[in-house]
């Protein structure tokens, strides 16, 4: 899709809608406390991006993001623990393609059960993970990372930097990949395996390359969040793939699904924007400790809307007819 | 052109459900030959097509196509050569990209899917040109998803998709059945057209006998996963739809289905 003026104009009305809310939100928040939230928006964005690959374009809940986000800390933190911050961001993008791939051949050669073969991958990686940071939880008090790197350069607003830089290039690469000839492949495996294989696109190695570029996504969240928050923790992975489909579906109200750019900017929207509500539920009193179970309600609602829908018309007809 | 030797498919062997779904198939089909293939239901027609696309391996036999053997070839290698359409207009196309993209994977096939751009230019206007020849007006919404465009529509785009890198053997499994009498027809209008301009080798199955009698130049009749009849040259030249159906009813121990009939 090109980006012509009607593309655009039509998406004006959702982008001022979506400010709007944003600003009502805003009112209620202190500025130091609209900026961390925005922040860590971006950070958080990335990992949408991963999950909309496997979730969206190949169409399957991909599991082992819990395990593949922590990959990305453990990693991340450890780099720049012994001085290579860098390093680590680079670094956690690979393992996460690796652990990526694994679940992807699972699933294609192994003929592993998609949901199974996510927890396997997840499962093995708590391991993993623990044997990377050696210990449950490292600091990174006092030590350089990406964002005190950024400092240097970008003065008061280095974090909103730092963190929109990384987002920008990885949301436009993937915006590139996706319109290439093995983009092509890869989003019509999602959307029609049958016609894949009769255009001799070989539908298991896409489904593999997928997940490896969604788990190399994920990991580089995990990788940005550890260093965001200058501190690895073993279970920081608990409920990711929740959080990302929730700002994926908060995003999808914003813009429709039915193109890639639209896509890339609902996840990238909806993870800033379920930070901001998270950040406005918990600034009127919600318990920090609810906030997985406050995602896991989004989720529920979202998916399951047409289902409820229907059972309203229905009740309302037998209402209706009972007259 | 294409070459079966002895191919034998059971499904469900050694159960209550066994079926032998192909039985001792030998088929050598020419360069240029236009096959149609009928048969009643659970005749072995589809199992025949999807043994040569490489959806099902053969238990025993061997298949040749342009003297390579493709036997042992999964599916997707089979297909850099093999174009093929399905009797669902919805598994022929991905619903969700649009027309071009659509065209572009089809453009791209049998070579490596690379890092370069999907569709360049200069296929936009390949794309256009063949789009026009369809006369479906498509050529001016190739920026629309093809889940918006009705099963002829679908169906006509796959054809062209199957075609537009000029295959070894074209497979048409009943890609017509599943669409209205009008839409069929311009449908099966459009295949001859495309099959005849590129002399591509073509195996059709039809549940149309007076399709099968009026399109190609060969027809094979199947039954109960053995091939029973080939019909060509002058016997063919004479053939009716009443003369068909008396010569299957005359070999064959069961009745072509009563869909066939009703058709006519």
């Amino acid at each position: 899709m090109k980006l012509n003026k009607k593309t655009v104009i039509s998406l004006i009305p959702k982008a001022v809608l979506l400010i709007l809310l944003l600003v009502i939100i805003n009112t209620q928040l202190t500025e130091s406390v609209v900026t961390g939230t925005f922040e860590k928006g971006l950070v958080f964005s990335i990992l949408a991006l991963g999950i909309f690959i496997s979730f969206r374009i190949l169409d399957i809940p991909d599991l082992s993001v819990d395990g593949t986000f922590t990959l990305g800390v453990a990693v991340s933190v450890m780099q720049a623990f012994n001085g290579d911050p860098i390093k680590g961001i680079l670094l956690s993008i690979v393992a996460g393609a690796i652990a990526g791939s694994v679940t992807g051949i699972l699933i294609t050669k192994l003929n592993v059960q998609p949901i199974l073969a996510g927890i396997i991958t997840m499962t093995a990686l708590y391991s993993i993970n623990l044997k990377i940071m050696d210990r449950p939880n490292i600091s990174l008090y006092k030590k350089d990372t990406i964002f005190t790197i950024a400092q240097k350069y970008f003065g008061d607003y280095y974090k909103l930097a730092a963190a929109g830089i990384v987002l920008v290039i990885a949301a436009v690469l993937l915006f590139w990949f996706l319109k290439t000839q093995a983009g092509m492949s890869l989003r019509a495996t999602g959307d029609n395996e049958y016609m894949v294989r009769a255009s001799s696109i070989n539908s298991d190695r896409m489904k593999i390359m997928g997940f490896a570029i969604a788990n190399a996504l994920v990991s580089l969240s995990g990788a940005m969040y550890a260093q965001y928050s200058s501190a690895g923790d073993s279970n920081s992975g608990t409920g990711m793939l929740v959080v990302g489909l929730a700002s994926i579906i908060i995003g999808e109200i914003f813009f429709s699904k039915h193109s890639i750019l639209c896509g890339i900017l609902a996840a990238i929207f909806g993870a800033v924007a379920y930070r901001f509500v998270l950040a406005f539920a918990m600034n009127h009193g919600m318990d920090s400790n609810y906030t997985k179970l406050f995602s896991a309600c989004i989720v529920a609602l979202a998916i399951s809307l047409p289902a409820i829908k229907k059972y309203i018309t229905k009740a309302y007809k037998r209402v209706c007819s009972d007259k | 052109m294409l070459k079966l030797e002895n191919i034998n498919i059971t499904f469900n062997k050694n159960t209550a459900n066994e079926r032998k779904a192909l039985q001792h198939i030998d088929l050598d089909v020419a360069d240029g030959d236009f096959v149609t293939v009928i048969g009643s239901n659970g005749a072995g027609k589809s199992t025949l097509m999807n043994v040569i696309s490489g959806s099902y391996e053969a238990d025993t036999g061997k298949i040749f196509l342009d003297g390579k053997n493709i036997t042992h070839l999964k599916e997707h290698q089979r297909a850099r050569t093999i174009g093929r359409l399905f009797q669902d207009p919805l598994r022929g196309t991905a619903p969700n990209m649009t027309i071009e993209e659509n065209l572009g994977l089809a453009y791209s096939r049998g070579k490596r899917r690379s890092l370069t751009i999907g569709i360049r230019k200069k296929d936009v206007s390949v794309f256009r040109e063949r789009l026009k020849e369809l006369d479906l007006g498509l050529e001016d919404r190739m920026k629309m998803p093809v889940g918006l465009l009705s099963g002829g529509q679908r169906q006509a785009l796959t054809l062209l998709m199957a075609t537009i890198v000029t295959p070894k053997l074209l497979l048409l499994d009943e890609h017509t059945a599943a669409l209205d009498p009008k839409t069929a027809e311009k449908v099966m209008r459009i295949t001859d057209k495309i099959v005849k301009e590129n002399a591509l080798t073509t195996l059709m199955i039809t549940h149309n006998i007076s399709n099968a009698i009026e399109y190609g130049n060969k027809t094979i009749v199947m039954s109960q996963g053995k091939l029973l009849l080939t019909i060509e040259g002058e016997q063919r030249a004479n053939m009716t739809v009443e003369k068909l159906m008396k010569l299957y009813s005359d070999t064959a121990e069961d009745e072509l289905s009563d869909k066939m009939i009703l058709q006519e």
